[in-house]
This record gives structure tokens, sequence and C-alpha cells, in this order.
């Protein structure tokens, strides 16, 4: 096995933790939820197409976001859960065209549903809307090859590299995750980071993320 | 003692190491908790365990209780049911009481904080007293339906705080100060969760005759109507037609509280028509919850209302699936089909309990799931890591927040 090339600048790894904040907004049928989903911050809707994945770290919930789930749940209108469940996070590179998706989405389905604006929610079963305060720290873990940031990999929380995947990419509008661009541009080996980057990371659980992260990355040292 | 080091083996190393990272944000910060009582209820509860804990990890956490008469609780206790949405009458002279007292103790309480974390209503008077530091109330109560007029004689005080703090999203309200979602969370090294030697579930089994041959389902609740036993019973009948189980219905009953001894009479004259019901009045005896919860086959809470069911944590926790209702806090623990069943009637409770005694392997898998839901959710270090974000955010403004 040859050397492993060391980085130009290390990747220091950061953890995010979060803090959920109450609006006091709640809807009870689908015309409210859109009034809402217009009005309410990126926050907002960060957090509730976002949570699961991190409460929901060993088993991955159907659907994955909190709008489907009580669309389906509360509602009973499942075409449009199926639907608002199958958007493709990965797609969108920031929040507002992923709100812009969701809202889309609700319309379209009540202009050829015109009933489902009669679909209300029980008393005490209306859907409140959140946010996500994040909070980011670095960890005392450095990388300087691929070798050390497996290893990394292998023991840091499931916090880090969600933070390094998911809100990197999407609430930080970095276009990619951490992870492909260290590769990338400290590493120069865009293979690798091209590999991490064309997975779907939101079909998977951290837990499993974290596993095919740590597959790929070994594979490719073994193959240097 | 409790170490913070022995919550390592449950939730990991680096659960830990992130606590540490986060104290080190609040170096220099006085937290300075205030309530009314300092034990008994699940305030005084919480504050013993999170206090020594904040401590532990390097915040220096500190706890002041105001003081009372036996008129000013029985004001407060109004308050609280009312606030729950039970009727209850209130008069003027109750409000008077109420702040008689709230400024004796205005003036008698010193206020060093450089957070002040006022927790439930009694102390709540006490925002009087800000000046340039920053107060945090922190409610407990179910508000989703409170009475009108005891809420908005309280508004006038909780606006005046930076934040408020909720159990369950359906408890907030518009407010003009922020407002954030904590949900409680159980310590596993507590009695009620700490794993226990068969010998001890079975001397339990023992104590109250039950036998081990057959399928438990078990409901630990106080005898309240609120928890539905008679509705449990009758559940427990609609599965037992088809399957041989029996029942545990296991709780205790204020000796204030002549409601619920009627409830109780009621149910073990319900229990007559089944001899595998057991009701059982259970001392205050966490050890005996806890080999109950364990020796049981499937935990059922099918509470009308519920705060945020900490009894359904307790179960998850211990790997036991669990039938519980749609309501309060529970539905943010059970996941239908995922981390338990959830139902809505007697029908849709017996239904779910068939389920999981036909199929034992589905049932286990259940339980794991809500074992592992709970260890990343509501477990004591998730809920100090909360309150530490949560004085931290105090600090900031924006909605990501580099440290």
């Amino acid at each position: 096995m040859a050397e492993l090339k060391k980085a130009k600048t290390p990747f220091r790894f950061y953890t995010r933790i979060h803090l959920t904040e109450l609006t006091g907004f709640k809807a009870s049928n689908l015309l409210q939820l859109l009034e809402l989903l217009k009005k309410v911050s990126g926050s907002c809707i960060y957090h509730h197409t976002h949570r699961f994945l991190q409460q929901h770290q060993y088993l991955s919930p159907e659907p994955p976001n909190d709008f489907a789930y009580w669309v389906r749940e509360v509602l009973g209108e499942d075409e449009l859960a199926e639907k608002l469940a199958s958007i493709d996070t990965i797609q969108f590179s920031n929040i507002h065209s992923l709100r812009e998706k969701i809202i889309q989405t609700i319309e379209n389905y009540l202009k050829e549903n015109p009933l489902a604006k009669l679909s209300f929610a029980r008393e005490g079963e209306e859907f409140h809307f959140m946010k996500s305060i994040s909070f980011i720290l670095p960890t005392n873990f450095i990388a300087y090859d691929l070798k050390e940031f497996v290893e990394i990999l292998k023991k840091i929380t499931i916090d880090s590299i969600y933070f390094h995947v998911f809100e990197a990419r999407l609430r930080l509008e970095k276009n990619t995750n951490d992870f492909s661009n260290w590769i990338e541009s400290s590493l120069s080996d865009e293979e690798l980071a091209r590999e991490i980057s064309r997975f779907d990371p939101y079909t998977y659980t951290l837990e499993d993320l974290r596993k095919t992260l740590v597959k790929i990355i070994e594979n490719r040292i073994s193959s240097i | 003692m409790i170490k913070i080091e022995d919550y390592i083996p449950i939730v990991g190393q680096s659960i830990i190491d992130d606590l540490r990272l986060i104290a080190k944000k609040l170096k220099g910060k006085i937290i300075q908790n205030i309530n009314s009582t300092s034990v008994g209820g699940g305030v005084a509860e919480i504050l013993n365990r999170m206090v020594p804990l904040l401590k532990e990890v390097g915040v220096d956490a500190r706890w002041d209780i105001i003081k009372g008469g036996e008129d000013f609780f029985e004001v407060t206790k109004k308050f609280h049911n009312a606030l729950h949405g039970k009727p209850q009458e209130i008069t003027q002279r109750d409000f008077d009481i109420f702040m008689e007292n709230s400024l004796r103790n205005l003036e008698e309480i010193n206020i060093y904080g450089d957070i002040v974390f006022i927790h439930d209503p009694q102390p709540i008077v006490l925002v009087k007293k800000k000046s340039n530091n920053l107060w945090i109330w922190r409610c407990h109560i179910d508000l989703s339906t409170p009475n009108e007029r005891i809420f908005g004689f309280l508004m006038d005080f909780i606006t005046k705080y930076d934040a408020a703090v909720f159990s369950a999203p359906a408890f907030s309200h518009r407010f003009p100060i922020r407002q954030f979602l904590i949900s409680p969370s159980i310590d596993p090294l507590s009695d009620k969760n700490k794993e226990l030697p068969q010998n001890i579930i079975d001397s339990v089994l023992k104590k109250y005759n039950i036998s081990k041959d057959k399928p438990i389902i078990t409901q630990i609740s106080r005898f309240d109507r609120l928890k539905d036993p008679i509705g449990v019973i009758d559940a427990y009948l609609l599965v037992k037609k088809y399957i041989d189980c029996q029942l545990i219905l296991a709780g205790g009953t204020a000796a204030d509280d002549p409601e619920g001894l009627k409830v109780f009479e009621e149910v073990k004259e319900k229990a007559k028509q089944d001899k595998d019901i057991h009701v059982i009045l259970l001392p205050h005896n966490d050890i005996e919850v806890n080999a109950l919860q364990r020796a049981s086959t499937i935990i059922i809470q099918k509470s009308l209302k519920e705060g945020f069911g900490l009894t359904v944590t307790e179960s998850l926790w211990k790997a036991k699936p669990v039938v519980a209702s749609n309501v309060g806090g529970i539905p943010l623990q059970i996941k239908h089909k995922y981390s338990g069943l959830l139902c809505r009637s007697i029908e849709g409770a017996a239904f779910a309990l068939k389920q999981f005694l036909n199929s034992p392997e589905y049932a286990k898998k259940l339980g794991q799931n809500g074992r592992e839901h709970i260890r990343n959710n509501f477990l004591i270090t998730r809920h100090l890591r909360d309150y530490m974000l949560l004085f931290l955010s105090l600090f900031y403004k924006d909605d990501i927040i580099y440290l």
C-alpha cells in the first residue's frame, strides 16, 4: 500500500446540537398549513424536514418528514402524504427551494382534490410549527489523512456526521457535504469526493450512514 | 452519589464529552433555580437530580425555595388544577392570598443569578425583581386548555420573562416572548429504571401472587378516571376471549383524594369478572414499579388525557412493547408501528394487544426500537444538554450559533 496523502489543510470535526423553539403557530387543516408554510421562518421548514433524522437514529420511519407524517396520520390524506414524503430533499440546495416544493405539492393536490380542504385535525392533534436553533461547536478531532479521518468517523457522535453531511449542505448552503469538499480540495481525490456526494443520505439512518461512509473510505484506502 | 461518568456505559463517552464542552461556554454564569419545595412532586424530583449533575459538568447551578403558608399552597393548587383545564372556583380572596405571599417572597429572597430559572406558577411573581439578568419561566403544566381567568392573570408576569419553556408543543401559545420545547426525561440509574436482578422481579411477583406462566399485560398509573382503568379492563376482556393472559393494574392514590379511592373501588368491583386481573394499590416503591414493568409481556397506557406520559418512557426504556393512547406527550415517544402501537379506543387497544401477543418477534422489535428512541431523546443526559443550550440561547438572537 502506498503512503496516504497528507492534507494541505486538516479536517476539523465540528458537532451540532440543537434546541427546539416553539412558535405558537398551529394548523388544523391543509389551508392553514399552507398559509403558515409561506409565512414561517426557514428554520421551521428545516426543523420539520430534518428533525426525524436526529431523533430516529436507529430506524427510518416512513414518511420521513413531519408534514407528511401529520397529513397521513391526522388528516388521513395518504396520497398527499406519499407525495410529501417522496420529495427528494437532496435535490435542493437551499431551504427556500425546498419550501417552494412543499407548498407547490400541497397546492397541486388541493386543486385536484378540493374535498381535502375539509379534512380537519381533532383537537389536540393540530400541526405545531417549531424551529431548530443549531449550536455548532468544534470538537477536538482533527484528521490529516484518510486513515485518521476514517478512525475518527467511527467514533465521533452522529451529531457531528449529521452536521457535516446535512446541515452544511442545505442550511449553510455549501452545495455539497463537508466531507466531499475536504477530500476534493485538500486531498485532491475527486473520485472519492464524487462517490460520497453521489448517494442520497436521506434514505439512511445516521448509523447506517456512518457505516456506509466508513466502508467507502476504507475501500478507497486499501485501493491506494 | 451518582457521577456523570456513570452514564457513559448507557449513552456513550461522546455524549458526555459534548456536555462538558457546552458547560465550558457557561463558565462564570450563575444559574439560580427557584421553585416552591425541595421534596415531593415532579419538579423537586427533577431539580434534585439536575442541579448536582449541572455542577458536575462545571455549571454553577444553585437552588432556592420560596416560602408559603398552607393558604398560599391551597391557592396555587387551585391555580394548578384550573390551568390543567379542571373546573375550579377561584375567588378574589384567592388572588389576594397569592399576591400577598408573593410580595413577601419578593422582599425576602436574594436574587443573585445571571440566569434566574423559575419553575411553575408558585414563584412566578419574582420576575418583578428583574434587573439586567435573564429570566426563564419553566412551565411543567399542561396548558393546552387553561382556565382563561388564571391564564390571563399569569400572562402579566409571563410576558416579563425573557423566555418560557414547555414540555409539549400543544402547551405553547402565541406569546410575545421566546418559547422552547424541552421534554421531560427519565434517569436510567434511578430505582425506577435501573436494571434489576431476576430474583427481585420474582419476589415482587410472588408478593402480589402473580404467576409467570401466562403473559402479563400491565398498566401502572394512579387510580384516576383520566387513566381509564375501566377501559383497560374492557380491552383486556376482549383479548381474553381468544388469548389466555393476565392483567395488572397497579398504582397509588393520594389519601386526600376521595375521587381516587372511589375509582379504586370501582376498578376492584369490575375486576371480579376475571380471576386473572390483579388490582394492586402500590405503596410508593420505585423498585416494585420497576419490577412489575420488567415482568410484563406488554405495557398498556390507555389514558384519556396525559401530560408527557413518563410511565410510557419508563416502559420503552425497558424495551417493552407498549400500547398507548394517542394523547399528550405519548405520540412524541411512540411512532405508530415503529416504537409501539397507538390506540384511540377500547377496541383499538384490544386489537393492538392481540397483535403483540400473537407476534412476539414483532413485539420485541418495536420494544427494542422504543428503547433506542428513549436512549436518544428522553434520558436525563439529553435533558441536561437542553437546559444548558437553553441558558446559552438567551445570549444569542440567531437560529445558527457558532460557539
